[in-house]
């Protein structure tokens, strides 16, 4: 990975760092040559690494004051609320952090599919933070069953019961995720168990992440391939670690600014009610950052092909890297790319907004258009634009465009006469 | 700079969203009377949660629970702030089972500060029993568990109205405009008077069910002034230090020849 070879300048330091090469790898990620020309796009990923971190230290506060018992859980949790030190704080902090995490990754996603991030040679970094997405969802869902509200435990119910619709074996293994025949107290205590297992599976898989990240270097928005170290590039820090912190800060005020003046505006409403398995709320709904997956499994009348079709929608993002088969990684180079990338991030708002609405009528069928167009995007127009676009000229190197003055948009859209 | 607004001016797009999907349709806009606790320096005001406390106890008690709350949290900072002394005798009218004793025997005594509020049944079951099958939730989180909150809450107080012609309602079963469903089997519960206030407010029904959602906002949030106290410093700290790491990233990076 690194260009040169590092040697520490005391004496010690070599000693430990011929048996343990920790300073070698700190030496790697202060030098790690990054493109300059990064965005604010790119400072999610430190963003994401806080969220991650905020989340485990918070959890782990909550953890010893939690109680995981059907009885016991929604009285916990007020216990934390009311009588915990900053108990309130810690739970606000936890519970809108989520959605700040969610928040952030979706615009990391959609950075990487507008900057052509996930082509080759960085397949298996985009594979990898494809399961980290999709740990982050079992995670946040699993977290919010905790509290035992009655989202909470419809959430569970609606949600468990989908592995119902596998054949044959469908309600076996329900009764198995459940720990018996109904959503109550051993699913509860399985799902803490969990909740608390995998963000460390994914602190590991972050760690996965970036190494792989460092072994091609960074995509940037031209999403050229730079010569590493070269003037194209800076040492990640401190250029890059004080662009980052920048960056956190503002959305840290974001965040704070959810967290101590609309808590709540987040969650919903039911879930301040105990769970009640005699009382069914009047709209059942995930979290928002699970709508778009949500709109998508109501929008398919049969429930097996419903549950196809959500796990499909993820799915189709981890072979997004073999569905895109254009050279050109960077949208600014891809005309027609760039609109249906914008026509996508609609379609997503879209779902995630009829997700929100009760499954009927006109919201029903703008679901089921919405749903098409989503896997029409990566399995027909994808391939399709790899093989016909007309893409722009590509610069050589960074230095040619940054000191020249481009790419800027002005001087791409007069060639953009395709 | 201009990148940066950009992704400003999304992630706010995207928040706003975020909202929106969320806000489902209000069918009844809801009737706000102008909280005190609302707003980036909101406070409750004390004497409204004494009083809120009053018409509580005098009232809503009679067949709401308040389990998670007790009685030392009357006496806490940033809640109705009862002094100690007072907080102690207001436990003191509450019985409670407490024991075994040494004997193996459980008994009575009054209620302490560190006991938790006494409900007016002995479980879920009884008092749905005895409210003609519609059980009165507990109120510890009401404020909270309801879409609208303290707004909402004030609106059902003060919307009881005569049913129009064509709705008939069953015994039991009163008509009310916030309602969903705009029935409702908890008859109106403050009428003018309902309650004698000791500071001498005037005892409207205006004035009953806004102290009292004041006070149950309280009880749903007793952190509420905490937050917004601590919640405004760490805004000012990250905008001085936002401000701060600004200069020092531009300075850092006026050493290469590229934007940021």
């Amino acid at each position: 990975m690194s260009d040169h070879e590092y040697t520490p300048k005391s004496k010690l330091g070599k000693w430990f760092n011929d048996r343990l090469p920790l300073l070698t790898l700190s030496n790697h990620l202060q030098e790690y040559p990054t493109p300059k020309n990064l965005n604010y796009w790119w400072t999610f990923g430190g963003i994401l690494t806080f969220c991650l971190i905020t989340q485990i230290v918070t959890g782990l506060i909550l953890a010893m004051h939690y109680v995981a018992s059907a009885d016991l859980a929604f009285g916990s949790v007020e216990h934390i609320m009311r009588d915990v030190n900053y108990g309130w704080l810690m739970r606000y902090v936890h519970a809108n952090g989520a959605s700040m995490f969610f928040l952030a990754v979706y615009i990391h996603i959609f950075r990487s599919l507008y900057y052509g991030s996930y082509k080759s040679p960085r397949e298996v970094i985009w594979i990898i933070g494809m399961i980290i997405y999709f740990l982050m969802m079992a995670t946040a869902f699993m977290g919010y069953v905790l509290p035992w509200g009655q989202m909470s435990f419809w959430g569970a119910t609606v949600i468990t019961n989908l592995f119902s619709a596998i054949p044959f074996v469908g309600e076996s293994v329900t009764n198995w995720l459940w720990g018996g025949y109904a959503v109550d107290n051993p699913t509860l205590t399985r799902f803490y168990s969990l909740h608390y297992l995998f963000p460390f599976l994914i602190f590991g898989l972050v760690i996965l992440h970036i190494w792989a990240l460092h072994v091609p270097g960074n995509n940037n928005p031209i999403g050229i391939d730079i010569k590493k170290p070269s003037k194209d590039t800076v040492p990640f820090h401190p250029y890059i670690v004080i662009k980052d912190l920048f960056a956190l800060l503002i959305f840290l005020i974001v965040f704070a600014f959810f967290v101590f003046y609309s808590p709540n505006i987040l969650g919903h409403a039911d879930n301040y009610i105990e769970a009640n398995p005699l009382v069914t709320p009047a709209h059942i709904v995930p979290e928002w950052y699970l709508l778009p997956f949500y709109a998508i499994l109501r929008s398919i009348p049969d429930k097996l092909f419903g549950v196809i079709a959500m796990f499909a929608a993820i799915f189709v993002l981890v072979i997004l890297p073999w569905l895109d088969t254009s050279k050109v990684r960077s949208a600014i180079f891809r005309p027609l790319y760039k609109q249906f990338y914008w026509f996508l991030v609609a379609d997503v708002l879209i779902l995630g907004y009829v997700g929100a609405m009760p499954a009927e009528g006109l919201y029903l069928l703008v679901a089921r258009v919405a749903t098409a167009y989503y896997f029409l995007h990566f399995l027909v127009i994808l391939p399709i634009l790899g093989a016909k676009e007309k893409t722009l000229d590509i610069p050589l190197s960074l230095t040619e465009p940054v000191l020249g003055g481009s790419p800027n948009e002005a001087m791409i859209k007069e060639k953009k006469d395709i | 700079m201009k990148n940066l607004f950009k992704s400003i001016l999304f992630s706010i797009i995207f928040l706003f969203y975020a909202f929106s999907s969320i806000a489902a349709e209000q069918s009844n806009k809801l009737l706000d009377p102008g909280w005190s606790f609302k707003g980036f320096f909101g406070k409750f005001d004390r004497a409204q949660l004494q009083r809120g406390y009053q018409v509580y106890t005098e009232v809503c008690a009679a067949c709401h629970s308040m389990k998670y709350l007790s009685y030392r949290n009357l006496s806490q900072p940033g809640g109705p702030e009862f002094s100690e002394q007072q907080a102690k005798i207001i436990a003191s009218q509450f019985e409670v089972t407490d024991g075994p004793n040494s004997d193996g025997e459980m008994f009575t005594r009054p209620a302490r500060l560190s006991d938790k509020f006494v409900g007016p049944y002995a479980n879920d079951q009884a008092a749905t029993a005895a409210n003609g099958g519609a059980y009165p939730p507990d109120m510890s989180v009401l404020v909270k568990a309801r879409k609208g909150g303290a707004d909402y809450i004030y609106s059902v107080l003060m919307g009881y109205e005569d049913p129009p012609s064509d709705i008939i309602l069953d015994d039991g079963v009163y008509y009310n405009k916030y309602m969903p469903g705009n029935k409702i089997k908890m008859s109106k519960p403050l009428m003018e008077g309902a309650v004698d206030y000791v500071d001498g407010t005037i005892t409207s029904e205006e004035q009953m069910s806004k102290d009292v959602v004041a006070f149950l906002a309280w009880a749903a949030e007793p952190h509420l002034e905490a937050r917004h106290k601590i919640g405004f410093r760490a805004m000012i700290y990250l905008f001085i230090i936002t401000v701060l790491v600004y200069f020092s990233m531009k300075k850092l990076w006026s050493r290469i020849e590229s934007k940021v």
